[in-house]
């Protein structure tokens, strides 16, 4: 489904992928493992079209996406869950969750998504006309993972799910990044806690200065001696 | 007929006046992020096209209002493209300066163009007073501009809540990095909601021709109380730049008439300081949504 062949891509003069090539097929659960700074964000933002690659393809279902914006690029089906929530803190849940099904496709049967997102995460349900930027950073980032469910994508990307949170709401966000699994939807995910995310995942990528250097399935990267050391500390 | 209540009646009236110049600026403030210094201009603009249109083609200033609204719409969508969309990303003084060379680059075209004469649509219906249930005397041109003026924000504002495009404009204000993320074409945004606040001055200027004369540098006149309601409300409120209207047509009406007249805008000044020393972000406005 999403193919990124040698990437490269930076931020002006500053390049920051070197050559990254991975691909995800539908109903995999794919990750990207990496230190901070190898470059995981900035992947998910070129594959969103945040930023323009500088060289190599990326390309979803063979279609070239190098002269899409962002909102093309929603409409191949490829949407975002970005690192910090980013939701729109003044507006209701509610409208968060509509603003997740902006496009004409999504927004033609908007109110049975609501419906099937809101039965996936019950506790969205209960703080639908609360203000998002009451919320706290668990029940926020619930809500940013239902706003993305939202655009019925066929690929979900998340960053750093868990980033910021305690322990035992991190837990719950897993429960939640399972139930997505669960329900068919294609997962590409960057995350910290890596234990979990090689358990669930198909196969995982290893980023290190904008380079992957090393992949495989996800439970093998878990066993993988380099792996341990650099990423696990043991 | 008591003075108090008449006074009451005349500022309130006044501060119709003053939400309707201030909302369209209310709103590409609010939402685009830039301070449009062109503002008055486009008034004085709409106010001399609105004589065209009367003294030309007879046609009357209240018709004229639709088509003006429709005209500066597509204007201020072109002028946000063509000028302000290349400069979004550069300085704010950069800004400043495109919007200021605007706003003079117009008021000199019109002093080219029109003389320095002042040009009245002439619609005697409009200065002729109507009597409010014996308490006050008003014009009746004012009374339509209130009207007008209520009824623009409230329609603005059931736009921005309740409709799927206004949802995402509201959404570019509060977060510009996520809403692409949803699909939403941003520069888009920006086009028509400077298009839409241009249009909500078409009106202004049409509603406002038949009791204010267009001359070249009306704009002035009216823009540095626009925005001191802009500030007041809230930096992007529609409901507080209304209310902030209301509040400097009232102090300025009952200023004028109990303290002095010349004094009017130093008392609605140290009403405005006094506020912003309170609510520095204003009436209506939203800790860290300014
Ligand atoms: N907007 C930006 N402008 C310039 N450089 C940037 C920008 N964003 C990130 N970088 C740089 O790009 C490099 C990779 O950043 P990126 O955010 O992709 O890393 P990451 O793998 O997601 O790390 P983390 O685990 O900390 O989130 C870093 O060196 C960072 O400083
Ligand atoms: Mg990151």
């Amino acid at each position: 489904m999403l193919r990124l062949e040698n990437l490269r891509a930076g931020y002006g003069p500053v390049t920051v992928l070197q050559d990254v090539s991975l691909e995800v097929n539908a109903g995999e659960v794919v990750t990207i493992v990496g230190g901070n700074g190898a470059g995981k964000t900035t992947t998910l933002r070129a594959i969103c079209g945040l930023i323009k690659p500088t060289g190599g393809r990326i390309t979803v279902d063979g279609k070239d996406t190098a002269r899409l914006s962002p909102p093309g690029i929603v409409d191949l089906g490829i949407t975002m869950v970005p690192e910090g929530r980013q939701l729109f803190p003044f507006m209701t849940v509610r409208e968060n969750l509509m603003l997740g099904a902006y496009k004409p496709a999504a927004r033609a049967r908007i109110e049975e998504r609501m419906e099937e997102v809101l039965t996936l995460f019950p506790r969205v349900r209960e703080r639908l006309t609360q203000l998002a930027g009451s919320l706290s950073g668990g029940e926020q980032q619930m809500v940013a993972i239902a706003r993305g469910m939202m655009a019925n994508p066929k690929l979900l990307m998340f960053d750093e799910p868990s980033l910021g949170l305690a322990p035992l709401i991190v837990k719950q966000v897993f429960g939640i990044v399972d139930r997505v699994v669960a329900s068919g939807t294609t997962v590409l995910i960057v995350e910290q806690n890596i234990v979990h995310t090689l358990q669930i995942a198909t196969r995982g990528y290893v980023l290190e200065n904008g380079k992957v250097v090393m992949s495989d399935t996800g439970p093998a990267l878990l066993k993988d001696p380099h792996v341990k050391r650099a990423y696990l500390g043991v | 007929m008591d003075i108090l209540l008449q006074l009451i009646a005349n500022g309130a009236l006044l501060g119709g006046v003053f939400a309707l110049i201030s909302i369209g600026l209310t709103l590409i403030f609010g939402i685009v992020r830039v301070v449009n210094f062109a503002h008055g201009e486009f008034l004085m603009v709409g106010l001399y096209a609105t004589w065209i249109m009367a003294s030309q083609l007879g046609l009357h200033p209240y018709v004229a209002a639709l088509p003006l609204a429709v005209v500066f719409f597509f204007l201020g969508a072109l002028m946000q493209r063509a000028i302000i969309q290349p400069l979004m990303n550069a300085d704010p003084h950069i800004q400043i300066f495109a919007t200021v060379g605007i706003g003079t680059a117009l008021a000199n075209g019109a002093l080219m163009l029109f003389s320095a004469d002042l040009r009245s649509v002439d619609l005697p219906w409009a200065r002729q007073a109507t009597d409010l249930w014996g308490i006050a005397s008003v014009s009746r041109g004012n009374l339509v501009a209130f009207f007008v003026s209520f009824a623009a924000t409230g329609a603005l504002i059931a736009f921005l809540n309740r409709t799927h495009l206004g949802r995402a404009i509201r959404a570019v204000a509060q977060n510009r990095y996520a809403a692409p993320l949803m699909g939403i074409d941003v520069n888009r945004i920006y086009a028509i909601t400077f298009g839409i606040g241009t249009g909500c001055v078409g009106l202004a200027a049409a509603v406002l021709a038949p009791l204010y004369p267009a001359f070249p540098t009306v704009g002035s006149f009216f823009v540095l109380t626009a925005f001191v309601v802009v500030v007041l409300g809230g930096m992007g409120s529609l409901e507080g730049a209304v209310i902030g209207a209301l509040i400097i047509g009232l102090v300025e009406s009952l200023a004028g008439y109990y303290i002095a007249p010349d004094l009017k805008e130093v008392v609605y000044f140290a009403i405005f300081l006094g506020i912003l020393i309170v609510r520095p972000a204003g009436l209506f406005g939203v800790r860290g949504n300014e």
